[in-house]
């Protein structure tokens, strides 16, 4: 979707500030989204694709307007909300009264703290096995669809409709595209396009400088 | 991990922490509460184990982060062989250090040199190698970098202090698949003699990101 997440050549920003000594967390409420949004990932309810396009679903003026961990907050209510696990209702309750009632789940496998290294080390969310023929070689050259589509994909607008060179070959993973759009795992070869920079900004870009997008077969066609 | 009083406490009632910020003179903010009531619903719920919490938190604050990298750079300095390995292939070299797992499922490392200055970011979202750097800095998840890393990534090295010729080609790597890019960083003259500890020591987040040249120790001959 043509969310405020795809921010890639936008102005007006303003300069980029690096923190010194920039702490892990700034507050204690971030330790704990990240960990409720990891942990809740462990579930196996939703994959990460589907995890980033609840987060692009935060309205624009929002988005904008909130930190990274408000962003995760967003998604991870709206999936718990979506999956009928904790209704935004019964958030509201609980935020206004430490009792209130919960509607019980059950049946979950839940991450327990002595599996925790194991899950870390072992995740693997999108890497396929299948043994899927690429479309592409390195070398080739190809242009990016043209594609605006309501759900989620990782072809950023600045992107779609340019002539790059496949430079990688990452081999066959999950086509976020469909898998975060409930509309299954499709793998397929993932390539790393190189895009000249003034293919991309036009001439006022510095000739030679370029930018490297990873991309799925079904963003290509042959140029 | 910082065992604050918020920390300590977390897993009391909700009335027990409002009463602890009233103490601290902070009324909690919206998402503060919010997310204490999502917490809390979630653990009555059984969805979460709250010592996993914990555990995931230790993990990011304490023990994963940029010095897995900085090894990794080090290392590629001062072992021609082991250089060779990481820039043919990311994922298999920093696994003999045991720096695997999430956000990190395949590693592709890109060399600084005089003619070709690599930098990375993710457009989308914030895809970042936390096995090799950890958890993002804020600044890489902002709009500023994230906006203008592919459109002016000139102008923002610029800013941050790294002038790059016009003769040296920038290559800017958007992370919008699960591959994730690390920058190997030039190895800065005067540093003839380090070791391998006291090279990593040199090494920076934001040298591995690729917005930071790593600076010759104080003192070295330049």
């Amino acid at each position: 979707m043509n969310g405020a997440h795809d921010l890639g050549g936008m102005h007006g920003f303003g300069p980029v500030e690096i923190e010194r000594d920039a702490p892990v967390f700034h507050h204690e409420w971030e330790r704990r989204a990240f960990a409720i949004t990891l942990a809740t990932g462990f579930l196996g309810k939703w994959n990460i694709d589907q995890g980033r396009f609840a987060r692009e679903q935060m309205p624009p003026a929002e988005y904008l307007a909130t930190t990274y961990y408000e962003h995760w907050l967003f998604g991870l209510q709206k999936l718990l909300d979506d999956l009928k696990l904790v209704s935004h209702a019964e958030l509201a309750a609980r935020t206004k009264d430490p009792a209130s009632p919960v509607a019980p789940v059950t049946g979950f496998r839940v991450l327990a703290a002595r599996d925790v290294e194991t899950a870390l080390r072992k995740s693997r969310t999108s890497k396929a096995d299948e043994d899927v023929a690429p479309r592409y070689k390195v070398g080739d050259r190809v242009v990016t669809k043209n594609i605006h589509p309501l759900g989620h994909t990782r072809l950023p607008r600045y992107a779609r409709g340019k002539r790059g060179v496949v430079t990688l070959d990452h081999g066959v993973w999950v086509f976020p595209d469909t898998s975060g759009n409930g509309l299954g795992r499709k793998p397929q070869h993932c390539y790393a396009v190189r895009f000249e920079a003034r293919e991309l900004w036009g001439d006022a870009a510095t000739l030679g400088d370029a930018v490297y997008v990873d991309l799925w077969d079904d963003h290509l066609e042959p140029a | 991990m910082s065992h604050d009083h918020e920390h300590d406490h977390h897993h009391h009632h909700h009335h027990d922490d409002v009463q602890e910020h009233r103490e601290h003179g902070a009324p909690l903010t919206e998402v503060e509460l919010r997310v204490r009531a999502l917490e809390s619903l979630l653990v009555d719920k059984g969805l979460v184990e709250p010592a996993a919490l914990d555990q995931l938190i230790d993990t990011y604050e304490t023990k994963v982060g940029p010095r897995n990298g900085a090894r990794i750079v080090a290392r590629a300095w001062v072992d021609p062989a082991f250089r060779q390995r990481l820039l043919e292939d990311g994922t298999a070299a920093v696994a003999e250090h045991g720096f695997v797992g999430r956000q990190s499922e395949k590693l592709v490392v890109v060399e600084n040199t005089p003619a070709v200055h690599n930098m990375v970011v993710c457009t989308l979202c914030s895809c970042y190698p936390w096995a090799v750097l950890g958890l993002p800095p804020v600044w890489y998840k902002s709009a500023p970098y994230r906006s203008r890393a592919v459109i002016d990534p000139r102008g923002v090295l610029g800013e941050l202090g790294v002038g790059v010729p016009s003769d040296t080609e920038v290559r800017v790597w958007d992370s919008t698949a699960e591959i994730r890019y690390l920058v190997l960083p030039e190895r800065p003259a005067g540093t003839e003699g380090m070791s391998e500890e006291q090279l990593a020591a040199l090494v920076t987040r934001d040298a591995m990101i690729g917005v930071a040249k790593v600076q010759p120790p104080a003192g070295a001959a330049r």
